[in-house]
Formats: C-alpha cells, structure tokens, sequence
C-alpha cells in the first residue's frame, strides 16, 4: 500500500521552543489513526502544519503526493479539517454555511449535494436554521459536514470530541465510521481513550515533538489501548524521560 | 558574546566626532545676523531628522527583507531602526519648538513637516504598540514588517497632502519661497557645519543600531538558555 | 483540473457570504448608523453648531463620522472570521490569499457606503440643507475605498492581537491621514460649490493614494494570514 501521508525530519519551533523535533510520520490510504499525548506533545501544531495552516521550519511533508507548503493549494484540495472551534459562520444558516465552503472549493450545482450532507450528518431539518440556535454537538457535526464538502481524501481531526455529551459524541463516532468506512484516511487527536479505541486502526504516542511509539488496534487486546498508554506513560517517566532531560 | 573591538572603537569615534560637531556648532559657525543664537540649534535640528527620516527607511528595507526571507536579523534590524529613529525624531520635533518659540512666537504650529514629524512619531509608537500586543514572537515579527512598511509609504503621502496648504517653514536647502519666516542665507561654514552634524549624526545612528541588533541577539539568547533550563 | 478555485468564484463567494450573513443580523449596519448618528450629535453640542459655523464644518463632521463607524465595521467584520475560527476555515480552502482580501475589502467597502447613503440625508434633514450630490457621492466612494483598503488589512492584524478592541484605530488612523485630508478638502470644496476643476487636484490625490493603498496591502495580505 502506498502512504498517503508522509512527513519526514519534521521541525517547528516557536521562538526558542523546538515543538517538534525530527518527527517521522507515515499514514497509508484507509487508516485511522489516533494521536494520543499529553498536553504540549505537539499535536495540535502536527495538524496544523499537515492541514497547511502552519508552515514547518524543516523537513518534509507529502499528501496525496503533493508536497507542502509547495503545493499548498492542491493538498488543500485533498484535506477536510475539523478543529476545535467549528469554523462555521453563526449569523449564516446549515444550508448556507455549506453553499459557502461549496463555492470555496469550487464545487458547482452542489445543491443535491448539501442535502445528502446534510442527510448524513442528521441536520437536514434545520437546514434553514442560524447555527448560532446549533448546541455545540449540533455544530461539531455540521463542522464535519463542512469539512467533508468537497470528499476530501484525508480527514485531520484536533480534538473532536471536546465539550460533547455522550449522545452527540456517539453520533460523531457513527459519523467517523461511516466516513472510515468508506476507504478515507483519517488522523485525530483525542484525550477519549474509549472512543478512540473502538475508532482508530492505529495508535500513535506523541512525546516531546516525536512519534514515540505506534501500534496497531489488531495488536492491542480488548480494551487494552488505556494499559498500552499507561505503559509508555511509565516507560518515559522512569527510563527515557530524565535520560532526555539529561 | 564578547563586545567586538570594531564596535568600541565605533564607540570612540562616535564620541569624538559628536563632540567635535558640537565644537563647530558653538564655535565655528557664525552668529546668525537675524536670529541670533537660538539659530545654532539648527544644526542638530537638521541633523537629527535626517536620521530619523533614514531610521525610518531602514526599517521599511528590513521589513522588506524580513517578509521575503523571514530570517530573525531583519526582524532586529527593524525593531532597532524604529526605535531609534522615534528617539531622533523626538529630538527633531523639540529642537524644532526651541528655535520657532523665539522666531514664530510659538512653541508649536500646523505646519506641514512640523505635523507630519509628528504624525511619523505616532505612525511609530503605534508599531510599538501593535508587536506588544503580540505573544508569538513569529507573528509579531511578520505584523511589525507588515506595518513598517506601510508606515513608511503613508508618511510621505501625508507630508504631500499637508503641504498644499501654505508652509511656513523656512526651505533651508533651495530656498525658494520668500514669504517663508525665519529663512536665511546660509553662509559656506554653516553649510559645512550642517553637513558635519548630519555626517556625525549618521555614525551615532550605525552605533546605536549596531549596540540595539547586539542587544536584540542577547536576549534571544536569555530567552533560549531559559527555555533550556525549563526543559 | 486546475488546483485552485477561480479568483472571482471565491472572492464573490466571500462578498456574497458577508451580505447574506448582514442581511440576518443587520448587526453591523445598525450599529454603524446609531454609531454615526450619535457622532453628530455629539458634534452638535460640543460644537455648538450654529448655521454660519456650521457649513464650514459639514465636511469634516461628515467624514469624522465616516471613519469612526467605519472602524467599527472593520473591527466587527473580522472578529466574525476570528471567533469561531472562521479564518483558519477560509484559508484550508484552495483559494487565493488576496481573494479573500479583496472579498472582505468589498463588503466592507459597501457596508461603509450604505451607512453613508443613510447619514447623508439624515444629516440634510437635521441641519436643513441639501448636502446630497454625485460629486460628494464620488468623494466617499474613493476615499472609502483608500480607508477599506488599509482598513481591512490592519483588520485583520488587530483581531490576532492579544489587545485586539484597542489596536485598530490606533493603527490606522495614522497611516490614513492622507486619504482623510485629500477627502475633507474635496468634500469642503463640493459643499461650497466650487467647480470641479477647482477640486481637480484633490480628486487626483485621491484616486492615486487608493492605487497605492490597495497595492501595497494586495501584496502584504499573504504575510498577514499565513503562518
């Protein structure tokens, strides 16, 4: 299989603070991949630089076989992004937010479109709707909505499931099988262990601007991605963590 | 980092030299017949705008520089020209009130390069203003080269609107408008004590913006060793 | 299948977006106008405006006015694209940086001329004289567009600033004095009847400092959004 992202040697610092440091990264067509670490890992800042929001001060990045920041337009045109904040217009309605993403990405006579978007992610009665009235699971699925206009071949996702309750959380985990499902690349970050872990087909560790470790969900027992987590956690804390302090 | 020797030796020259322009200034250069010796302040007067007006372009050039190659140097170059040229420029603008309270009878008025110096100053304390306003150090880098340059291109524009309306500052150079107050005729050890200022003027400018860029790299370098600790 | 949407698609696109979204709320306008409105009131009464002292002073008034709600607009419009992360959302998008420029500048561009429209008459009504012309028309469409020019940029600096509600005007009213000077004499001019000819010079300034304004932030917009 042929890797639909790769990042090599990537380095972005912030001022003096190096965020990331050399990071190596490889995602092939059709997987879901989970970035787990703690705060301050570089998650966040990965998924800028890979959604062409951030540009890295070294190394290299390819998607889809285009390269960035180079050929920034065309990867753009291969990403859906969903971040933290919804990016969606409050005093403009479901039907017009996507109508204007749609133009965005030169999309035409996409009316059909925006309905069966809609459709998927269970807004379309509200279409005509402000999303300003939207709860913020009603606009995390929209924001998904939004991000997938264009069928994008890559999904980055920072953190989707941030301020949702369990229904909509739920409802956004059917959403991202159903789009999984249908041979998309997917990369999210999450603090959700249990829902990454009935997600996700693999499970990156991010520690200090690195991949620290990687493994596949077949490889992991039944709920056993928390104890693999925990592992690396303890890993770091006694060996690897003061040796790179030192 | 080690003070390098060119720069004390700068230092030196900087010194002797201002002092020697201040010798000429009091010394060499006539009394003005009409004005007297309030007009001495004219030297540094002319000298100090100069500067500021060139701090200025500096600032523009580097942030030029900066957007196109986005290398941390032009970003000090800025910073350093901008304020430096705030202080030059402040100098200017007092120096200017000290001679036209006697000549114009007043310490302040509308005049075309008077307002725009003034206009300048707070073009500049604005750009202070805006990288303040900044955490990211990259952002607010890009942000200040942004506003350099526009500052810079607005200022002429402004001066060049202003001076449709009559001018009553003296033409020094080219004088041509007669009804101007306070014009006189220049005589050759004027001249050449206006052009020593200026050239003095020019080194204290390269010293100062050498010592600021200095500075500039210096805290970086706190700033890293802090970051390395926190590590 | 080229890589980028066609310049014009989405630089309407976001023209469209805006006056959709101010057609909802109609936040923007009305708080321009009420804004507006009250300027002149102020003006009024700190002023003492009497007849005579009066139509010396319309132009200077008119466009104080202008530019103070103007401000407004511009801060309120990319707060918009700021707070829910809108930005980031237009800039994912494969479209030109400028685009998006030259999209915000024209809403802008209207929004400030429709509240013009409404002040202009409102203002005739309370001081009893006509002010309303094509010529002074021309005058507000070409130095609100020097204004939005500069105005949309530095918008979109100040909103990604920690001390974004104090930044803007502090920014730009310096750098805008040109376009402002240019405009009031022209517009002083107009209101005393001068031919033309007279003004001839002013209107010249004016579209010349529009050229160079939109220019230069044309060509530095890129640096202002892209990290």
């Amino acid at each position: 299989m042929k890797a639909i992202i790769e990042v090599r040697n990537l380095i972005k610092r912030f001022g003096h603070k190096q965020v990331l440091r050399k990071l190596n990264f490889s995602v092939q067509q059709g997987e879901f991949v989970a970035l787990l670490g703690s705060n301050g890992a570089g998650k966040t800042t990965l998924l800028r630089i890979l959604s062409s929001l951030s540009k890295p001060n070294y190394g290299e990045i390819q998607i889809a076989g285009y390269y960035l920041p180079g050929q920034a337009a065309q990867v753009r045109k291969k990403l859906g992004v969903v971040s933290h904040l919804p990016l969606l217009y409050g005093d403009l309605s479901a039907e017009e937010n996507l109508k204007f993403y749609g133009r965005l990405y030169g999309l035409s006579d996409f009316q059909n479109h925006i309905e069966e978007i809609l459709q998927l992610v269970g807004l379309l009665k509200r279409k005509k709707d402000l999303v300003r009235t939207f709860s913020r699971g009603m606009q995390q699925r929209l924001a998904i909505g939004r991000a997938i206009i264009h069928d994008p071949e890559v999904l980055l996702l920072d953190e989707p499931h941030t301020g949702l309750d369990q229904d909509a959380a739920n409802m956004l985990d059917t959403l991202l099988q159903e789009i999984a499902s249908r041979g998309r690349t997917v990369v999210m970050t999450s603090h959700d262990f249990p829902r990454v872990a009935n997600l996700a087909t693999r499970f990156d560790v991010l520690y200090k601007g690195k991949i620290h470790s990687s493994k596949l969900a077949k490889d992991l027992p039944q709920h056993g991605l928390l104890a693999y987590y925990q592992s690396i956690v303890d890993e770091i804390d006694t060996g690897g963590g003061i040796q790179d302090a030192a | 980092m080690k003070k390098p020797t060119a720069l004390k030796i700068l230092d030196i020259v900087t010194l002797i030299t201002l002092l020697g322009a201040t010798a000429m200034v009091f010394f060499y250069a006539p009394i003005e017949r009409v004005m007297g010796a309030v007009q001495k302040v004219f030297y540094f007067h002319v000298a100090a705008g100069w500067v500021g007006m060139l701090s200025f372009l500096f600032a523009a050039i580097a942030g030029v520089l900066y957007l196109v190659k986005k290398t941390k140097i032009w970003d000090l170059v800025g910073v350093a020209a901008v304020e430096i040229g705030i202080i030059f420029i402040f100098i200017n603008i007092v120096t200017g009130s000290i001679w036209a309270r006697p000549i114009w009878n007043t310490w302040w008025t509308w005049d075309p390069r008077l307002t725009t110096a003034t206009i300048m100053e707070l073009v500049y304390i604005a750009y202070l203003m805006l990288r303040q306003g900044i955490d990211d150090p990259e952002r607010r880098s890009r942000f200040g080269a942004v506003y350099a340059i526009i500052g810079f291109l607005s200022v002429p524009l402004t001066f060049f609107s202003i001076r449709i309306f009559r001018t009553i500052h003296p033409v020094v150079i080219a004088g041509s408008d007669p009804s101007a107050v306070g014009t006189f005729d220049m005589t050759a050890t004027m001249f050449q004590t206006m052009m020593v200022s200026i050239v003095v003027f020019s080194i204290l400018f390269v010293d100062l913006v050498w010592h600021r860029i200095r500075l500039g790299k210096l805290a970086n370098q706190v700033e890293e060793l802090k970051f390395n600790i926190q590590d | 299948m080229q890589p980028k949407t066609s310049f014009f698609k989405a630089m309407f696109a976001v023209v469209w977006k805006d006056l959709i979204a101010e057609l909802r709320g109609k936040e923007l306008i009305s708080a321009m106008l009420v804004f507006a409105l009250l300027v002149i009131f102020i003006f009024n009464f700190a002023l003492e405006l009497d007849p005579k002292t009066r139509s010396a002073l319309t132009a200077g008034i008119l466009w104080v006015t202008i530019i103070f709600a103007g401000n407004l607009g511009l801060n309120r419009s990319m707060s918009v694209e700021k707070d829910r992360g809108c930005l980031d959302g237009l800039l994912l998008a494969p479209v030109d940086r400028t685009a998006i420029y030259f999209g915000k500048s024209i809403a802008n561009w209207i929004f400030m001329l429709i509240v013009a429209m409404i002040v202009l008459p409102i203002y005739s009504i309370l001081y009893n004289t006509n002010i309303i012309s094509p010529a002074l028309f021309l005058v507000i469409l070409l130095g609100s567009e020097g204004y939005v020019a500069i105005g949309t940029l530095l918008a979109s600096m100040a909103v990604q600033a920690r001390t974004r509600d104090i930044l803007l005007p502090i920014l730009l009213f310096p750098v805008i004095l040109p376009v402002l000077i240019a405009a009031v004499k022209a517009s002083a001019g107009i209101l005393s009847g001068f031919p033309f000819s007279d003004l001839q010079t002013w209107f010249n300034l004016l579209i010349v400092y529009d050229i160079i304004f939109t220019s230069v932030a044309f060509m530095v917009f890129d640096s202002v959004v892209e990290e």
